[in-house]
């Protein structure tokens, strides 16, 4: 019953926990600007909030657009389905499952992409194009740090990769896992529409990305967008974190309580760069990205060696 | 009926099914059907005779005499041959069907009946290409098919753009052809008979067996459309009616892919060079395929250049799988093998879709310039969701048919990294993982692009206003295609033990060796099943508990409003993104490769009357390339014909005396090889 | 101890990407400069090929000297001719900053990959010194090849002194520290030199484009 239970809870923590996680981001921005912030649990407010309210649809949108929401939270769920949380194996590991979690948030982003076009709107137009853009660049990188990892760690599948031997690994490889794992916060922060790629918090539409391809949704397909973009910032903030904490432990428990305390730390350090560093002007982000796929590229060189 | 007789059967049905369209000259839409009805009759028994095959221990044989010196009536289906001959016949029998309301014979008349008996021939021609195992009998399918292309891209002789196109296309199958005389040529020699059975298992020397390669790559790479040969490619498939472009893109281009794999197929010990420079160019014609297709705002044109992309990432796989060949590394044949197969068959089915999809919108809009559509989604919502489910496909992304052939590529490429055994792999071929990722990524891009401006919006001009549904007959075809992309999207595992077996007579590898690496990647393709199945569970779940949501609101249905404008009081349809501007940040990126034809009146003052901008990107190949080097060597011919060689009896004696040189070196030397 | 000259040697590449990157060129001079310093230090941190109390004075010496030079006095030079030109940023260059970090990266691929292969004269201190001496050197090369403003190229120019250095240091059994000494003082010259030239290229043109130089007559 224990075994079933360490199984399926890392799960049940990523389901559950991924808007603590943003509202853990938002409080350190909020002290770091001096303030005290919204509490911890505000982005649960909010779902609950969102989800009561009546949606207002535009006369131009098809079926595409209130089906966008529900097909990229489909999609980020069955990802997280792949992923290996705190190194507990994940719920369907197979080799070459990599593969599947970074076509199942290509799938997501290509369902709120056309969700946006569907509106009619410039705004919406200026968004899609601005994300399909950038996540274009993204992906190479992306591919490049966990082909690094796949060459580090001999295993093809994202659970082997992060199971146990990541401190041996750092000692032997520590400068390639060094710089694959700063190609992969890059990675992350502009997957997730984070500073200094986008900033989540801008009132002005040219200035957005993410949040100008959501403009028209309301109500209920706000709160899934909302709750499908924390768990995506869970999934990038667990592979991270276990990547820097890969600690082995023989029980379970000491494992996931390391991970949720490294997920505070990454948290801690995104809000921290979310309030220090100023936001790329657009035409920099896909050299910021190109950037970190050469780091991902020496590392991968490094590791063939 | 045994298999090479229902074989030769689909053959003969498919090529005069044509034919029957003049059967009832009273009643023409009754003869075009019957030729539809006949040529997928022959599409029927062909592909009971390849499925038959593929279950079959040994691969059914048949060899009859034939009069061509050298030549034989000799046919073989074997893994290969199967899997390449259920798209060639499959893809032209919808075609038709879709022809039947797209160019019905009894509004066009005679142009309708000539195109359905090319068709036929084309098919016919196409079936006989790849299962032929006789080099003058390949040869002669050939030719037949090369030039049945050839009038199916002039069928609208009388326009501009489809007669250059058609004599691009003619120039560039001749071409091909040479390369393809000289190969087979130079293969008989080796082997010493025109038969594949003495042609497999060839040990060459290294300087013929090169010239066999570059041979090869050359004529099967003019016809796959592998870049810089692809330069026909574009304007062949704009002109051509939508359902032949769905057959020329689908599966003719398809027999250069089993040309080229059949050929290295024939050697004992391909060199490890071959499968990279495949690799290689295979990732060059992937990645300038997408930009180029990112660039145009032609609907057509773009289908095609994605072609050109796919064909890039079928020569991927095929360049890793002759890298496993040479390494001996079992494993990575029977991947890269299965994946270049596999997406041969998703391509034919994807891309047969979207251009069936196109000729609606087409046929309904009567314009291919994707920036005067948008909105069509309202009035053609079928043709909208099936071509949704082909640009998901073609951008790899799961539960589809697409993800598939591509996940097996991707584990192909990772092979030389991760198994980290005795045999030591070429590193670099790992670099195909994140170069399939950038060009998976700049598909999506692009697809978001087509079906956004296309069907999702407002519509932006008169065109879009005229759209309608298309007719059941062009639907049909669109929903048997959409139902393989899903179908072999979810159940992939199915189809690995009959690749794994393609393989191995493809490879000569032991069988049993193929079984190990086809397991696992059944047991992982099974995970990938389960995957979609829960992605669909939840998609399922939450529109339930929307639905639930929004019927428990006491204020009722949801309002309809206008979109949100920023404020803005006199919004028009033209203010919308068009596809130029969503792709205009990517195709910046790849400016360095572009040579824009523009023009640009921007607007003047402050109340500005008029404005212009129209771009068009050409091929950079055949622009920049072809035509100008064209253009020299007719400069230099020009210069170079003096007085003496211009007159009549000069050039004759030339050729006599080219002739008596040649009599004599085969006298004194050389030898025929039959 | 070999992990940390690992981990200096990537470090060195890491600094040659990132001025192939930077568009500012305040921050790839203080970059560049980042960069002499480390390497002025790696000597210190390599095994000694011949051990003997004159030779660590000498190695001592050379790298408190090359801190100096390439740490403090040349970047503090080219910042002044910055100043008195007034230039600010790099313009978009001939090769984008885009397709010359893919060429660099390129660069920096085939460099570890084969420099295995290359015959060399003096045993291997390290594996990574050669590579990195090669990716150095290419990059140098590829700023000043691809490059508009004059102060970028003289950036380049100090890359390729700086893989040099770090490709004579494997040689430093052969190579007398005499003559890298002597190469430094070249160096250090030289820049001057071309700091002089740069303050009076944009007094004669006030711009810093060396495209305009081809319009100069007698």
């Amino acid at each position: 019953m224990t075994r079933l239970a360490a199984a399926v809870l890392p799960f049940l923590a990523f389901l559950g926990l991924s808007p603590l996680l943003l509202g853990a981001v938002t409080r350190v921005k909020s002290l770091f600007a001096g303030r005290t912030g919204a509490p911890l649990l505000q982005p649960y407010h909010d779902l609950r909030r969102l989800l009561g309210k009546q949606p207002v649809y535009s006369r131009t949108t098809t079926w595409v657009f209130r089906a966008g929401p529900l097909v990229g939270l489909g999609a980020v769920v069955a990802a997280g389905l792949l992923m290996s949380f705190g190194g507990a194996p994940a719920l369907l590991p197979f080799p070459g499952d990599f593969i599947l979690f970074a076509s199942l948030l290509g799938l997501s982003r290509f369902a709120t992409a056309l969700a946006a076009l569907d509106t009619g709107s410039s705004f919406e137009g200026m968004g899609a194009a601005r994300e399909v853009t950038f996540a274009a660049f993204a992906e190479p990188a992306l591919f490049l740090c966990l082909v690094a990892l796949v060459r580090a760690t001999g295993s093809l599948s994202l659970s082997g990769m992060l199971r146990e031997g990541l401190p041996e690994l750092w000692r032997a490889q520590g400068p390639a896992l060094l710089l694959a794992a700063t190609a992969l916060v890059v990675v992350a922060l502009a997957e997730n529409a984070r500073i200094p790629v986008d900033d989540p918090t801008t009132h002005l539409e040219l200035t957005m990305i993410h949040e100008v391809m959501v403009l028209d949704h309301s109500g209920p397909d706000l709160a899934v967008i909302h709750y499908a973009a924390s768990l995506k910032l869970f999934l990038f903030g667990a592979l991270v974190v276990r990547l820097a904490l890969g600690f082995p432990f023989s029980s379970p428990w000491p494992s996931l309580g390391v991970f949720l305390g490294g997920m505070a730390l990454f948290a801690t350090a995104l809000g921290a760069i979310e309030s220090t560093m100023a936001r790329l002007r657009l035409d920099r982000v896909p050299q910021l990205l190109v950037a970190a796929s050469v780091l991902a590229l020496f590392a991968l060189v490094l590791l063939l060696r | 009926m045994t298999l090479p007789a229902l074989l030769i059967a689909a053959i003969v049905l498919t090529s005069v099914s044509g034919l029957l369209a003049l059967a009832v000259p009273r009643r023409p839409a009754l003869g075009q059907a019957l030729a539809c009805a006949a040529l997928c009759a022959g599409a029927v028994l062909g592909s009971v005779a390849a499925v038959g095959a593929l279950l079959a221990p040994v691969p059914p044989a048949l060899t009859l005499p034939w009069g061509a010196p050298g030549g034989a009536l000799a046919l073989r289906l074997d893994g290969l041959s199967a899997f390449f001959l259920i798209p060639v016949l499959v893809v032209p029998a919808l075609g038709s069907v879709y022809g039947l309301a797209y160019f019905p014979q009894a509004r066009l008349g005679r142009k309708a009946v000539r195109l359905q008996i090319l068709f036929g021939l084309v098919t016919g021609a196409m079936a006989l290409v790849v299962t032929s195992a006789n080099g003058m009998l390949f040869l002669a399918a050939w030719e037949v098919m090369a030039l049945g292309c050839f009038f199916l891209v002039i069928t609208h002789h009388e326009e501009r753009e489809a007669q250059r196109a058609g004599f691009v296309y003619l120039a560039s199958a001749h071409a091909a052809n040479l390369a393809l005389f000289a190969m087979f040529a130079l293969l008989a020699r080796l082997a010493g008979s025109f038969d594949f059975a003495a042609m497999t298992g060839l040990r060459a020397a290294w300087g013929p067996a090169t010239a066999v390669f570059v041979l090869a790559l050359a004529g099967f790479g003019l016809k796959a459309g592998l870049l810089p040969l692809h330069f026909w490619l574009p304007g062949a498939h704009a002109a051509a009616p939508s359902h032949v472009s769905a057959l020329m893109s689908g599966v003719v281009l398809k027999t250069g892919i089993y040309g080229l794999l059949r050929v290295t197929g024939f050697f004992e010990a391909p060199p490890a060079s071959w499968g990279a420079l495949l690799l290689a160019g295979g990732a060059v014609s992937a990645v300038m395929g997408v930009a180029f297709a990112l660039a145009q705002h032609d609907v057509k044109r773009l289908l095609a250049y994605h072609s050109v992309e796919n064909i890039g990432i079928i020569v991927m796989a095929a360049g890793l799988a002759l890298l496993g060949r040479a390494r001996g590394d079992a494993a990575l044949v029977f991947l890269g093998f299965a994946a270049a197969v596999l997406h041969v068959v998703n391509h034919a089915t994807f891309k047969a879709l979207l251009f069936l999809g196109a000729g609606a919108v087409v046929h309904a809009t009567g314009t291919r310039d994707m920036d005067l559509l948008g909105g069509l989604a309202r009035a053609m919502p079928r043709t909208a969701a099936l071509f949704l489910v082909g640009a998901a496909a073609i951008s790899g992304l799961p539960p589809l048919n697409g993800f598939a052939s591509e996940w097996l590529v991707y584990l192909a490429s990772l092979r030389t990294v991760y198994d980290l055994g005795p045999v030591p792999h070429p590193h670099f071929a790992a670099l195909g993982a994140p170069v399939l990722a950038f060009v998976g990524s700049l598909a999506a891009a692009c697809f978001v692009k087509v079906h956004g401006t296309v069907f999702l919006g407002h519509g932006r001009s008169r065109h879009a206003a005229a759209a309608h549904e298309a007719r059941p007959a062009m639907l049909v075809p669109m929903l048997v295609l959409a139902a393989a992309c899903v179908v072999i999207g979810l159940f992939p595992a199915a189809l690995l033990p009959a690749l794994a077996g393609a393989a191995a007579q493809w490879s000569r590898v032991a069988p049993e060796a193929l079984v190990g690496p086809a397991a696992s990647a059944g047991a992982s393709a099974v995970r990938v099943s389960v995957t979609a199945a829960a992605l669909a569970a939840v998609v399922l779940g939450a529109w339930l508990l929307r639905r639930h949501l929004l019927r428990r609101g006491p204020l009722g249905p949801p309002p309809q409003v206008e979109t949100w404008g920023c404020g803005y009081s006199r919004p028009t349809a033209r203010m919308q993104y068009t596809g130029s501007s969503l792709a205009d940040a990517l195709v910046g990126s790849f400016r360095w490769a572009f040579f824009p034809h523009r023009r640009v009146l921007p607007p003047r003052g402050v109340f500005p009357r008029r404005a212009l901008y129209r771009a068009t990107v050409p091929d950079t190949a055949l622009e920049r390339g072809i035509v100008p080097a064209l253009a020299w060597t007719a400069r230099m011919a020009g210069r170079a014909r003096s007085r003496l060689l211009g007159a009549v009896q000069v050039q004759a004696l030339l050729l006599a005396g080219g002739l008596v040189a040649l009599l004599l070196w085969l006298a004194l030397g050389g030898g025929a090889p039959w | 101890m070999t992990y940390w000259t690992g981990l200096v040697f990537v470090l060195v590449v890491v600094l040659d990407l990132l001025v192939l990157a930077s568009s500012r060129l305040r921050g790839a001079i203080r970059t560049v400069a980042f960069q002499g310093a480390v390497l002025a230090l790696l000597p210190l941190l390599l095994p000694a090929p011949a051990a003997g109390e004159h030779r660590v004075v000498h190695m001592v010496a050379l790298a408190v000297g090359a801190l100096v030079v390439k740490g403090f006095l040349i970047p503090g030079m080219m910042l002044w001719a910055m100043r008195e030109a007034a230039i600010r940023r790099e313009v978009e260059p001939i090769v984008g900053f885009v397709p010359s970090l893919v060429l660099g990266a390129l660069g920096v691929a085939a460099a570890f990959t084969f420099s295995g292969a290359l015959p060399l004269p003096a045993p291997e201190l390290h594996p990574l010194l050669v590579p990195t001496s090669l990716s150095t050197v290419w990059t140098g090369l590829l700023l000043v090849v691809s490059r508009r403003k004059a102060v970028a190229q003289v950036l380049g120019f100090l890359l390729v002194e700086n893989g040099v250095f770090v490709f004579g240091v494997l040689l430093s059994g052969f190579m007398p520290l005499m003559v890298e000494a002597g190469v430094l003082l070249d160096l250090l010259a030289a820049t001057f030199v071309m700091g002089i030239v740069i303050f009076h290229i944009n007094r004669e043109f006030a711009s810093l484009d060396t495209g305009r130089l081809t319009s100069l007559r007698d």
